[in-house]
């Protein structure tokens, strides 16, 4: 699937929710079903700077494709992490390069955007590019 | 701060109208704001002060013949004297106007390096917030002293026994906070100075969170520096006083150059302003510095006797509540301590709870305070923490108890 199409998926699932309180325990179950980062990857390596919550993220590049695992010590972390692993993850290099995240507003979660929040959403997202972007500059 | 009495007649509904930010709702609740520890909130009286100041009496302080220039001054030096006053501080030029407590200590940290010797001691305590850490380390590493830490034990308390130890006549300087940001610690610091001046060394004690719950008196502390921040007294951000023992303020160097700190420039030689300007180069926080004054007002106004037994009276509720949430910890627990709650519950990341508190309008800080050493002996990632001021209610307490148990069930 495209990146768009994903994110219009996503979009439309959050759609269903009443309230926050809703939106939160789906994150919740989300972070729940990550699949978990293979232990010998969780290392400081992989780890993510800018978080309270630590974020560990493992780049493998197949066939074109990155594919991502990831873990959070904390819940909510991991739902967000969820969903953009299942926007980013399995997708070439180029099409990560140019997608936007204007679907984390649209689903209501908004304030996990904001840079000074302690939960580096954002560098997550600029760490998943990066890495697209190294994988990319092998291919060229 | 052990006042036990409920007689103090304590209007707290009264005391909320003073501050509009208390009637705000945030993400839809209305806000109950436990963040206090982090940065307290202005009443009205404050507010106006800043307003007050710029619509009518703006000028620079110090240098003009004008008649706005001879007010805004007058206005600012009232409030040196009422600080002086109110820390019973023997000389107003040993009030030093600085942005804060991080700025107060940097200026003395700064001091020092002139002073010190390769070799020299200086001791740190493990309860300290970065702030209280960092520009040490620095000095350290410039001049080759060596940095000790005082340890903690597990109730968050400073271990005396092994401060004794540390002692010696090598030590130059002892730092140490007066009350503990993240877990709310009262330390024994009459003890801690007195037994440092023992060995000739120096104490610097950093106020910053001791100041909104207690009155020091800084004769009677006899520390050689003491520091703190107005933003969390209820005064402006931007502003707060290095204290400083006239014999020590002269011995060290200016800290940062230019108008205001000096007498006489030439470009073979400059001579210093006389103390307290020598440390206030520059334009300094005129309006923050009449504000802070306002807000001390309005806090002994209530009074630090009432504002204590008020506290502690929260701090006791709350500890009770908390800690029937079956799994919830809490760090910090010795018997001298202010109205400061971290606590972590069993198998929840604290940045979980926080974010579902903050989705309920409940302000609390998470994360490790600016105090890493304190989550590294804990060995956790960080806290939830909960920190109460003389507005806050039993009734937020109740809800802050309920929220919790919410966010548990959602998050377990
Ligand atoms: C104990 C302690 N020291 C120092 C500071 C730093 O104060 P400021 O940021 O106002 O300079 C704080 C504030 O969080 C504190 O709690």
């Amino acid at each position: 699937m495209k990146i768009k199409d994903i994110q219009e998926e996503i979009i439309e699932e959050f759609a269903f929710f009443e309230d926050w309180m809703q939106r939160y325990e789906h994150m919740i179950s989300l972070g729940k079903s990550l699949p978990i980062i293979d232990k010998a990857n969780k290392k400081d390596d992989y780890l993510i700077k800018g978080c309270q919550s630590k974020v560990w993220v493992f780049p493998e590049f197949k066939d074109g494709k990155v594919f991502f695992t990831a873990d959070s010590d904390a819940i909510i972390t991991k739902g967000i992490v969820a969903l953009l692993l299942r926007v980013f993850s399995n997708q070439t290099p180029e099409d990560i390069l140019n997608a936007d995240t204007a679907f984390i507003d649209e689903i209501g979660l908004k304030e996990h955007l904001s840079p000074t929040r302690a939960n580096g959403l954002v560098s997550m997202i600029k760490q998943l590019k990066m890495y697209a972007l190294a994988y990319q500059s092998q291919l060229n | 701060m052990n006042t036990n009495s409920k007689s103090i007649a304590f209007d707290v509904e009264k005391i909320r109208k003073d501050f509009p930010i208390l009637s705000r709702k945030v993400n839809g609740y209305p806000l109950v704001y436990l963040d206090n520890a982090a940065t307290s909130q202005k009443p009205q009286v404050v507010i106006d002060a800043l307003v007050d100041y710029y619509s009518n009496y703006n000028a620079n302080i110090h240098r003009g013949v004008h008649s706005l220039s001879q007010e805004a001054t007058d206005a600012y030096e009232q409030a040196r004297e009422k600080i002086r006053a109110h820390f019973n501080i023997k000389k107003t030029r040993e009030v030093i106007f600085t942005a804060g407590t991080t700025h107060a200590i940097n200026l003395v940290a700064s001091g020092f390096r002139k002073i010190l010797q390769k070799g020299d001691e200086l001791i740190v305590s493990a309860l300290e917030h970065h702030s209280n850490i960092v520009p040490w380390q620095m000095l350290c590493e410039e001049t080759g002293a060596v940095l000790k830490v005082l340890p903690m034990n597990e109730q968050g308390e400073l271990d005396l026994v092994e401060y004794i130890n540390l002692l010696s006549n090598k030590t130059k300087l002892v730092f140490v906070n007066h009350i503990s940001n993240a877990l709310g610690t009262i330390n024994p610091i009459e003890e801690i100075i007195e037994k440092a001046h023992k060995v000739g060394a120096a104490v610097l004690i950093d106020g910053a969170q001791a100041c909104s719950h207690i009155k020091p008196d800084l004769q009677t502390l006899n520390a050689d520096f003491y520091t703190c921040s107005a933003h969390k007294m209820c005064g402006p951000t931007g502003v707060g006083i290095l204290y400083g023992k006239e014999g020590w303020l002269a011995k060290l160097p200016p800290y940062q150059g230019g108008g205001e700190m000096i007498k006489e420039v030439t470009f073979e030689k400059t001579t210093y302003a006389e103390l307290p300007h020598k440390f206030e180069a520059g334009t300094p926080n005129i309006a923050d510095g009449i504000a802070f004054g306002v807000a001390l007002d309005y806090l002994n106004t209530i009074g630090f006797d009432a504002i204590a037994n008020y506290e502690n009276q929260l701090l006791e509720y709350a500890t009770e509540k908390l800690l029937e949430i079956e799994g919830l910890k809490i760090y910090g627990t010795s018997a001298h301590k202010t109205s400061v709650i971290s606590f972590n519950i069993k198998n929840i990341h604290p940045y979980d709870i926080g974010t579902i508190l903050d989705k309920l309008g409940i302000a609390v800080r998470t994360g490790h305070h600016c105090a890493q050493p304190i989550m590294d002996f804990y060995n956790i990632p960080g806290t939830v923490r909960a920190s109460f001021a003389f507005y806050n209610t039993f009734h937020e307490i109740d809800v802050l108890v309920e929220a919790i148990k919410k966010a548990k069930v959602m998050l377990t």
